[in-house]
């Protein structure tokens, strides 16, 4: 029997596979005697040469499709597995007290674990986490446990897990996960971010998941309705194929419109932009048609790494998109961390309210080295095409004019350098803190764009945390507060002859767009797989018809009200 | 035994990364390697002895290197040291 679980659609269509759990196995270590040592270290060997050819192969994938950085901690895990303090102690204790070698393999790897914990620099804290992994993998092979690295995948699946971190991403191979279902998260959740870039449906948010799909079961994913069906009868799976075809059909209308201009039915011009993360994105921006890269959030340079990243590798980075968008605007936010997105090597102290606390801007004032390094690689890539800066979570001008200053200085020196440095980079904030909405008059006069950022904007007007679950009721885009707040932001910059754009998950939300689109909205910046749905939308409505509707839904009291009015007249 | 202090000149000291390729290096040699530091010794082979070490920047560490191809190790491992920009 098929079953229905239900949660809420992270990235659009349907995908058909088999589920692979993603968990840690519960591996239970016994100590037994062993007579015969030698065959019990040839069984330790095989294990140790089995994990190691996983580990290649996990290398090569990273090397292929994440890059060196992410496939060097795969080549440090193949070393622990030669390192002869680790090996050699096994084989030792194997012979020594005729012990098993799965738990002569526990006992020597727990030994190092707990030396790493017991270090005080956070980045050798977390190799603890990387010996326990290798040696997870070797006991598994002991036991004859499967071992569920999603490295390791190597045919078609859907993935089912509690949640996906960002190093379980990290390590997808996007040839064989068809989609992926968990028990957590919500649209803005680092996993549904993850799976629009990566182009794949996905559900998040079913509480149960991982409670009720075995291994190996056949699933679809239906990432339009956020459906996960379990087990699917013929009659289920044929309609479910029917509706992959028609949505395959959908893209492939949708795809005409590549390279078409965004255009209203009265003639009227939009920018229709993509968010990125990192340089391999920009692929995804083009065959997208979008016009632009409205967002590139710089804080992938810094994750998942020991290290701050040079100037020089940023330089490269930032280079390589501006050169990839050949003259197209690229708006790059700087530094964008702390709060909910730490960087273990900086140290920096644990929060009780991270999304209130030291972050973004506030931090790269006040660690200017990290700011200043950051701003110079971008002003020399300014040179390579058309460059535009922002900074994240301004809450007040002398915050901006501070920000502004250091950048300033930073140009002058390269100018003394004789670095080339483009005279034209407009310089930005994002809109996401209500303080700085309200204020956008004032602001309005000192910048050259704003760009809206609803998802915090949203989480700072509602005093609703997006992470908690139980509040997430309150993440309403339509209420009109937010709208009211948008509109003051828009009608200011405009006053003021700037431009506004927003790059926040409601840019590319069919129900906001003929809003944002009525309030004059210049820029809609979303993940690639919106940009052509949004153009298609945006080549049907009147920018002057959705004008004169915007009063009605600012006037309306609930969200609820507003999705209805939407619905009806669009 | 060949025998060499080097001077740690990279920024974050020697850590995972720098760490691999040391230790990848000396594994390429029969001779037996340490690594001394702060007044302990391991195993050059070894990279979870080279990085529970944590060794910071600006510090001196000592490398040593036993057996037939002890002299030929060590002017390896002095090559990486100074072509990955990590001491002299």
């Amino acid at each position: 029997m098929s079953e229905n679980i239900s949660g809420i659609a992270a990235s659009a269509g349907i995908a058909i596979a088999k589920a692979f759990i993603l968990e840690n196995p519960e591996l239970t270590i016994e100590k037994k005697r062993v007579e015969d040592t030698a065959s019990e270290i040839n069984r330790f060997s095989a294990a140790v040469e089995k994990a190691k050819g996983e580990l290649q192969v996990i290398k090569e994938n990273a090397l292929r499709d994440l890059g060196e950085d992410k496939a060097a901690i795969f080549a440090a895990h193949l070393l622990v597995l030669e390192d002869p303090e680790l090996i050699d102690a096994v084989k030792t204790k194997i012979e020594s007290e005729n012990v098993n070698a799965e738990s002569a393999m526990d006992e020597i790897s727990s030994m190092f674990i707990t030396m790493f914990e017991q270090m005080d620099n956070e980045y050798m804290k977390e190799r603890a986490a990387d010996i326990r992994d290798v040696s997870k993998r070797v006991l598994a092979h002991l036991l004859g446990v499967q071992f569920s690295s999603p490295a390791s995948i190597s045919e078609e699946v859907i993935i089912i897990a509690e949640d996906l971190t960002p190093s379980d991403t990290a390590q997808l191979n996007r040839q064989f996960v068809l989609g992926f279902a968990t028990d957590i998260g919500g649209r803005t959740s680092h996993s549904a971010i993850m799976s629009r870039s990566m182009e794949i449906p996905a559900v998040v948010g079913t509480k149960v998941v991982t409670e009720k799909i075995q291994n190996g079961t056949i699933l679809v994913i239906d990432g339009l309705d956020g459906e996960v069906i379990v087990d699917p009868t013929e009659e289920e799976l044929a309609l479910y194929r029917k509706k992959q075809d028609q949505y395959k059909e959908q893209k492939a209308e949708w795809a005409k419109l590549v390279n078409e201009p965004t255009t209203t039915t009265d003639g009227q011009h939009v920018e229709l932009a993509a968010n990125i993360g990192t340089p391999k994105d920009v692929q995804g921006v083009l065959e997208n048609g979008a016009e632009g890269v409205g967002l590139y959030r710089t804080e992938f340079l810094y994750m998942g790494r020991d290290q701050l990243p040079t100037e020089e590798e940023q330089f490269k980075a930032y280079k390589e998109v501006l050169e990839k968008m050949e003259g197209k605007p690229v708006v790059i936010r700087t530094l964008d961390i702390g709060g909910d997105k730490e960087l273990p090597y900086l140290d920096l102290p644990k929060e009780m309210n991270p999304f209130l606390g030291f972050r973004a801007i506030r931090l790269c004032l006040e660690q200017q080295d990290i700011f200043r390094t950051q701003l110079r690689a971008l002003l020399r890539a300014s040179a390579y095409g058309n460059l535009k800066i922002m900074f994240p979570m301004i809450a007040t001008l002398v915050e901006f004019r501070a920000a502004k200053n250091v950048l300033l200085e930073e140009k002058e020196k390269l100018a003394k350098e004789n670095i080339d440095v483009s005279e034209n980079i407009e310089l930005g904030i994002m809109v996401e803190i209500p303080s700085t909405a309200v204020l956008s008059d004032r602001f309005a006069k000192e910048v050259d764009f704003f760009s809206i950022g609803t998802n915090d904007l949203i989480q700072y007007t509602m005093a609703a945390d997006r992470m908690n679950e139980r509040v997430s009721y309150l993440y309403q885009p339509y209420n009109p507060a937010i709208l009211r707040l948008i509109q003051m932001v828009i009608n200011a910059a405009h006053k003021e002859g700037k431009w506004v754009g927003m790059c926040g998950e409601m840019a590319g939300d069919p129900i906001a767009i003929p809003i944002l689109l009525g309030l004059g909205l210049d820029e809609f910046s979303m993940s690639a797989t919106s940009v052509l749905p949004a153009r298609s939308q945006l080549s049907k409505l009147s920018k002057s018809e959705a004008a004169k509707h915007v009063d009605t839904i600012l006037n309306m009291d609930t969200a609820e009200e507003v999705v209805k009015f939407v619905n009806e007249n669009f | 035994m060949a025998e060499k202090t080097f001077k740690v000149t990279s920024d974050s000291g020697i850590h995972a990364r720098p760490a691999t390729v040391l230790v990848n290096q000396a594994g390429q040699f029969s001779s037996d390697m340490t690594l001394g530091y702060n007044g302990k010794n391991v195993n050059l082979k070894s990279i979870m002895g080279v990085m529970s070490l944590g060794i910071q920047s600006g510090s001196e560490i000592t490398i040593k290197a036993e057996g037939n191809d002890a002299e030929v190790a060590l002017k390896a491992i002095e090559d990486v040291m100074k072509k990955e920009g990590l001491g002299e």
